[in-house]
């Protein structure tokens, strides 16, 4: 157990050891601490119509409300705080993005293993659907799901888990062949473990490494991605806007130069991804010394 | 040779017959076919006879030959919308769409090759670190943030260019197009920059790792020392050895350029089949968006299947084995 403590915290030493990558990752985590905190960080409550006022409507930044609180970033057509909405979209955008990929990242990681061990025609056939899919770009899949099943956070959900699960099933069988020629997999097979065991407490924790940098890539891939579906109306509904489909509420205006509206959610959008980037090269380069620079 | 055609071929057939019905078992099967097929202004009589028609009363697998064999002969229904037959619909917006991915495929390929060249040569200079900088930048970004702050700089700021519409078309052999008139290049210019930087970003890194692989091999130094000018060694020897993965991401990419023109349309009204999905999304016109699917996916099955045969015939290590068997 301490032996691997150790090797986490070497891990985290070496993270650090790139000021760009520890930048990326502190910047991460205020972007998180925004999301979670952000119904203290907001003056106004974006979602309560009844604290709109129309005739706040599309000010620009630094413009008093009817409130009597400041626009810091300017108000929407409805007469909604920019900063607020940013937030509390950020909440919704970052919660989907790590939702989706956890999903994805559990369902993925078992068929991944399921095709390594069991090999034969599981694999057959479960690496048959995963080219398949690999072979089609995800924002069509994801479109073509939602243009079924409409609208809605938990069809969201289902389109990028649907839309992920295979990059994870590709990586973990790929390790998984390598680690189960090994010794201390032979050492489990005769000592007669149950197979469910071996797999779960001795095949899974060594192929985590590789795991965790395409997990972490992939939650900047989700975000993106349900940014993208929000913007073109497949999204979110209206009542739950992430920050892609606050994008999208601003893009009529932004030919009458109402930049705000679009630019500030599209920024922290930005940020975010360019840290989760960032962050997840680095992670790549920590745990797999002989990738490409 | 022959035998791995024939196993592509059936492959592909595969796929398309799973492609087919899985988008069957979709729009037909999941949740009531009469809600997705039928208008839903349609009144009692007319859903009656819908129903009847689409052969709803018929048992499963008998309704999915009745789909297929519609589908074998292009008639996927009609508009909603419109009244027009779907794939009519489709194919009518197919040459605007095809008119931006090529445009934006060949301002990737004309810039992501000297760029990635020039970063692989020298990667320590100055010009090779901005380069692959702005390559991270157009991963990272997603493709509809991007479409909006050209738009801004460019049209709201600068009013340089138009940032909606097409312009004006002239035809070619039949085919309207922008790209002829100063009015139609001047609306192609946004939409198709916009839908080229993820692969001119993609091309980048490709070539320049494909040129620093090259320069290390024996046979450039051989070349270097037969006395041969620069420009040949870099011409000829490097350029020549890393076209076979530039050809095939290049290939492939275009698949993925229409897929994403889909965003590239909306943003700037592009009226190509993109738009006309999103159009159709929103107004729960189905049988346009059952045949937008089956037509993409025919194309991908298609540009997967060219660019695999490209292959084979460029590298003959993949020709003679079935390495990838």
């Amino acid at each position: 157990m301490s032996a691997r403590t150790t090797a986490w915290r070497e891990t985290a030493a070496d993270f650090a050891g790139s000021r760009g990558a520890l930048a990326a990752a502190i910047t991460f985590a205020i972007v998180v601490a925004a999301a979670v905190f952000a119904p203290w960080l907001s003056p106004q409550n974006p979602y309560d119509l009844a604290q709109l006022d129309i005739l706040d409507s599309k000010l620009p930044p630094g413009s008093p409300s009817s409130a009597g609180f400041t626009f810091l970033l300017g108000s929407d057509e409805q007469g909604r705080d920019m900063w607020s909405a940013m937030l509390h979209g950020l909440r919704i955008s970052l919660g989907v993005g790590v939702a989706s990929t956890a999903l994805a990242l559990t369902l993925g990681t078992a068929a991944g293993l399921a095709a390594a061990w069991r090999g034969g025609w599981v694999d057959a056939l479960l690496m048959r659907v995963v080219d398949l899919q690999l072979s089609f770009p995800a924002i069509l899949v994801a479109l073509v799901l939602l243009a079924v099943l409409g609208q809605g956070i938990d069809k969201v959900v289902v389109a990028l888990v649907t839309v992920q699960w295979a990059y994870y099933a590709r990586t973990v069988r790929a390790s998984a062949l390598v680690e189960v020629q090994r010794g201390y997999i032979e050492a489990a097979r005769c000592l007669a473990l149950p197979g469910l065991r071996i797999v779960l407490r001795h095949l899974l924790p060594n192929c985590l490494p590789p795991l965790m940098v395409v997990a972490t890539v992939q939650v900047a891939h989700a975000i993106a991605l349900e940014a993208t579906l929000s913007f073109l109306g497949l999204g979110m509904p209206a009542t739950s806007p992430s920050l892609g489909l606050l994008i999208a509420n601003g893009h009529a205006h932004l030919l009458s130069g109402k930049y705000w509206i679009s630019v500030y959610p599209g920024i922290a959008l930005l940020v975010t991804l360019v840290a989760i980037n960032l962050a997840g090269d680095r992670l790549r380069d920590v745990l797999d010394p002989r990738g490409t620079p | 040779m022959t035998g791995v055609l024939l196993r592509r071929l059936l492959q592909s057939v595969l796929v398309l017959f799973a492609m087919s019905l899985l988008v069957f078992v979709g729009v037909y099967a999941i949740g009531n076919p009469v809600d997705i097929l039928v208008n839903p202004n349609a009144d009692q009589q007319d859903i009656a006879r819908a129903i009847a028609e689409l052969g709803l009363d018929r048992p499963l697998h008998e309704q999915y030959l009745r789909f297929l064999a519609g589908a074998l002969s292009g008639d996927l229904g009609r508009s909603f919308a419109t009244g027009a037959p779907a794939m009519e619909l489709i194919l009518e917006r197919m040459p605007a769409t095809l008119e931006l991915a090529c445009v934006s495929m060949l301002i990737a390929v004309v810039l992501g090759i000297p760029l990635g060249l020039l970063a692989g040569l020298r990667p320590k200079s100055r010009a090779a670190r901005a380069i692959m900088a702005g390559s991270i930048v157009g991963f990272s970004l997603p493709t509809f943030w991007v479409g909006l702050m050209l738009i801004m700089v460019f049209s709201v700021w600068l009013g340089w260019l138009p940032p909606t519409g097409r312009g004006d078309t002239v035809p070619l052999l039949g085919i309207e197009v922008s790209f002829l008139t100063p009015d139609g290049l001047a609306h192609l210019a946004l939409p198709a920059i916009n839908l080229a930087l993820f692969n001119l970003a993609l091309l980048v890194r490709l070539v320049r790792a494909g040129t620093r692989e090259a320069l290390a091999q024996d046979y450039v130094r051989y070349a270097r020392a037969k006395g041969l000018p620069e420009s040949r060694v870099i011409g000829v020897h490097v350029l020549k050895n890393i076209m076979v993965p530039v050809v095939t991401v290049a290939g492939l990419e275009l698949g993925s350029v229409i897929a994403f023109a889909v965003v590239t349309e909306t943003l700037f009204a592009w009226p190509g089949m993109g738009k006309l999905l999103i159009d159709s999304i929103n107004q729960l016109d189905r049988p346009v968006i059952v045949a937008y699917v089956l037509l993409v996916v025919l194309m991908f099955v298609l540009i997967n299947l060219a660019v695999d045969l490209v292959y084979s015939l460029l590298d003959p290590r993949v020709r003679r084995g079935g390495a990838r068997a």
